[in-house]
Parts: C-alpha cells; structure tokens; sequence
C-alpha cells in the first residue's frame, strides 16, 4: 500500500515495534536451527548473531556483522521478527542488514566499535535498539534516533550484575529529573550529556520516550524476573541459553518468568530441573579492556 | 464494567491505558481465575505465536471460548486479530477460531513495510489514523463476518484490516499506539449490549 497519505519509517512505526515486543523475550540465535527452536519456546524476536557474546568474548579479535546468508537463512526459518548486530559507527554495515529485511538492527558494543560517532539512525527505515549504561546514554541514542534502549550490562558473562546496576541508575535518574523545576531542566541536560528536549520530556512523563529492555548476563528464569521487576520492559537473552545443558527448556523457563515475573511460585517452578545454567564470569575478575560496556558511550 | 486485557506478551499496558481514557477500569489478565471477573477481553498487539503458546500452557484456550459463546465481547488488534481467527495461511498456531476468518501474517512484508495511514472505517464520520506494524490481513472472511473497513494490498487486491462478528471485533492495526479510543468505546458499547440481553 503506497499513496501520498501511507508513511512508512515514522517514529511512531520504529517504537511500535518495540512496543509490541513488551513483555517478550528476545533470543540470541546462531543458526536457524537454534531459531526455530526459540521461536518454539514463545520468543518473541531473535537476534542473529555469528556467535553468541560469550564465544566473541573467548575468541577475541574483531567481531563483526554476521554473514548476509546466515542472516537470510535465520530470516527464513520464523515468523516472528529478526534483529541482527551492527558494529557501532558502521553505517554500511547496517545499510546490508536493513537491505535483507532485518526487522530491527541492535548498534551494538558487543561487536568491535569502528567510530566515536554512532550511526545516525533517524535516516534509516528499518528501527534501531542501542544499548545503556545510564539515561544520558539512553537519550543521546534516542536522540541519535534509536527505538528502543537496552541496558548494556556485561555480555556473555551470564551474570546480571551490571544489567542491574545500569537499570537501578536510570530508575534513580529518571526520577531525580521528575523533582526539578523547569528553571533546573537546562543543568540536568548538561550534566546528564543528553539532549535538552529530552531531558525536558522525561522530567514531565517520567518514562524514557522508547522501550527499555533487559539485556548483558541474564542467565536464569529469576534474573529475567528481577529485571522485570526493576522495571525493564521486557529481556534479551544472549549466551544464557544455547550455553547452557537445556536450552529449549531454560528458554522456555525464562519466557514463562518473564510474563508471570511477579510470581514467585511460578518462578520457582519453572525453574526446578533446568540443568546447568552458563558458568559465568564474575565481573572483578575481568580487566577495564575486556569490558564491553564502556564501549561507545 | 472490567474489561480484562491479555497480558502474557504484548503491548497490553497502552490498552489498559486506552480502556482507562474512556473512565474504564481495566485488569490485566494471566490466568483461567482472572478471566471469570471481566465484562469484556482486549487481546493485544504482540507475537501470536507467543501468545497463543503461553495461552495454551496456562489453559487460556478454553476459558476464552466459554466467556466468549456465552456473549462477552472481545477486541484483538494485531496478534490479537490472528489469535482471534479461525485460520492463518501457511501456520499452524494455536488460534481461539472464534472469528471466521483466515489471516495471512505479515501480509504488508517486513518492518521496513510497515506504516502508518488514515483508515476510513464504516460507521465512522472521521477516519482512523491507523498504525500497521508487520501487520496481518485478512485473505477471506465467513457470511457472518462484517467488514468494518479494508486496505489495497500489495497483491492489488482489497484486504479487510477491521471486520466485526457478533461481539468480536478485529483489528490488523493498534489503535492503542495512538490517542484514537473509538474501537475501545465500540468494544464498551458491546458490552452495555450484552449486559442488557442478559438482564432481559
């Protein structure tokens, strides 16, 4: 359907998405084999990666985009939405995804940044989820043009200690900016290095402008439930569930905890017998360089 | 008046917002128990392959069946649509089948098809802004099926993207991602309709 009164790309089309995938859980897939089995488990979206984060980790060196046909084939095999990963900065590389017909593309810090700028998302039709460690992150990215936000956590360690740290400090920062008076507005937007209209929006409705997911270390049905509980929107899993000894059932496990994330009965069911959760990295152990978080803020 | 809104996956907090504009209290529902309290159901936007898996796991499927033969009203937009019908072309899904209607998901294409337009809608003097994000048609309808208003598609053709049957009413696009409240108040006017037939 295409007249002059059809309008595709909008903001309010980039964000529906994002809205739509609320209460979900996103699955980070390698092959289409993994993918229909996320689908199969009530994944809302997958994420097309060449390797999950943990791997990247382990194996070192430049990680990039993933193979144009290994993304076609992931795109192939479900119905439900397909994201994949750009490297921060690469605007070519996002063009190829938007080009296969990725449903969302994440600039991400998981794979190796090749600018200090990010991509300028607004020219793009496809939507963007970037990733946070704080609300100036979070609106310098919305201002950028991104749809939807995720926490940066620290990926592929299966520790969701980092996750919970950025959340609690967007939590705290959105609601020190619903205290000030409009005459306080400008000084926040200086010191939260965010854009002044944003700034000003959030300190009205108290609420990022986008979607905020879960997303770095999240390994088990419970630490999807707690970040629900902080008050993320929904949760990206990474390598927490094709490391782990049953991946369909832990998938499984972490959609059932992410819709009934108030009930901690059904928690503790759905998590009796998973197997062996990914091992984990404990994140003092690991030196500033191998931090992925600090990647492109 | 409770109307219920499926909250298992899905943009389920902008219809409880939607249903609160109109001065509606609106309850999110997870369980067979939260179901027997409401007047009306809302099921989402969101994937229906996820919603109708947890749906079936937690023995929603039937529940909803009940509620719905003995009159109580639902609205489904999006995935809610596709769990709404009878059929979707090329999957097999779980689907309540009390729409007579096969769907075809994801007929508009990809995210980069999907868009925003004004809808005129039967019945309505001002058109719908309407929101369609990998949005859902519908290919073929039952006698019993109103059609409220339809798109050309892609493939030429014209596609129903709002039909009426009975006391369902289905949307292939959100009008809970806009300020537009009329299909939720069609929804409530169901449901003083119902209520009056079972008083009499």
């Amino acid at each position: 359907m295409t007249d002059a009164t059809t309008h595709h790309g909008t903001a309010k089309v980039k964000r529906g998405l994002a809205e739509l995938l609320q209460g979900g859980v996103i699955l980070v897939v390698v092959s289409a084999e993994q993918a229909r089995i996320a689908e199969e488990a009530g994944a809302c979206a997958v994420m097309s990666l060449e390797r999950v984060p943990a791997d990247i980790r382990a194996h070192g060196g430049v990680a990039r985009m993933a193979d144009p046909a290994k993304v076609e084939e992931i795109i192939a095999a479900v119905s439900i939405p397909v994201m994949a990963k750009s490297r921060i900065g690469h605007f070519v590389e996002a063009r190829v995804l938007e080009s296969l017909g990725v449903d969302y593309i994440d600039e991400s810090e998981v794979l190796s940044p090749v600018d200090e700028h990010h991509i300028d998302k607004h020219s793009f039709t496809v939507p963007f989820v970037c990733g946070a460690k704080d609300l100036g992150e979070a609106l310098r990215r919305v201002g950028e043009g991104a749809a939807m936000i995720r926490t940066k956590g620290e990926p592929g360690t299966g520790n969701v200690v980092e996750a919970v740290k950025h959340m609690r400090k967007m939590n705290a920062q959105i609601a020190w900016l619903t205290t000030l008076g409009p005459d306080e507005i400008m000084n926040a937007a200086r010191d939260l290095r965010a854009p002044y209209d944003l700034v000003k929006e959030v300190a009205s409705t108290g609420a990022l402008p986008v979607v905020n997911f879960a997303a770095g270390g999240i390994a088990t049905p419970s630490d999807a439930a707690l970040m629900m509980q902080l008050g993320c929107d929904g949760v990206f899993v990474g390598s927490g569930i094709f490391k782990s000894g049953d991946p369909a059932e832990r998938a499984n496990a972490i959609v059932q905890a992410t819709t009934f994330h108030n009930d901690p009965a059904m928690i503790a069911k759905v998590s009796k017998n998973l197997g062996e959760a990914m091992v984990g990295i404990n994140i003092d152990t690991l030196p500033d360089t191998e931090l992925m978080q600090h990647r492109g803020s | 008046m409770r109307v219920g809104v499926l909250a298992l996956q899905g943009d389920f907090r902008e219809h409880v917002a939607m249903v609160a504009s109109l001065g509606v209290e609106g309850i999110e529902v997870r369980t067979p128990d939260d179901l027997a309290s409401i007047d009306a159901l809302i099921i989402p936007g969101g994937e229906s392959t996820t919603i109708g898996r947890l749906a079936t796991m937690f023995g929603l499927i039937e529940p909803i069946r009940e509620r719905a033969h003995d009159g109580m009203p639902i609205l489904g937009t999006c995935a809610g649509m596709i769990f709404l019908a009878s059929d979707a072309v090329g999957h097999h899904q779980p689907q309540l089948g009390l729409l007579d209607a096969t769907v075809e998901r994801n007929a508009f294409g990809r995210q980069v098809d999907s868009f925003e337009a004004d809808l005129a809608v039967a019945g309505l003097k001002e058109p719908m802004h309407a929101v369609f994000i990998r949005a859902p048609w519908i290919e073929k309808v039952g006698g019993d099926v109103e059609v409220l208003a339809a798109v050309t598609g892609t493939d030429g053709r014209e596609h129903p993207v709002l039909v009426r049957q009975g006391r369902i009413l289905a949307a292939a696009f959100h009008p809970e991602l806009t300020d537009d409240n009329r299909l939720h108040a069609m929804l409530m006017g169901l449901v003083e309709e119902n209520l009056v037939e079972e008083n009499r």
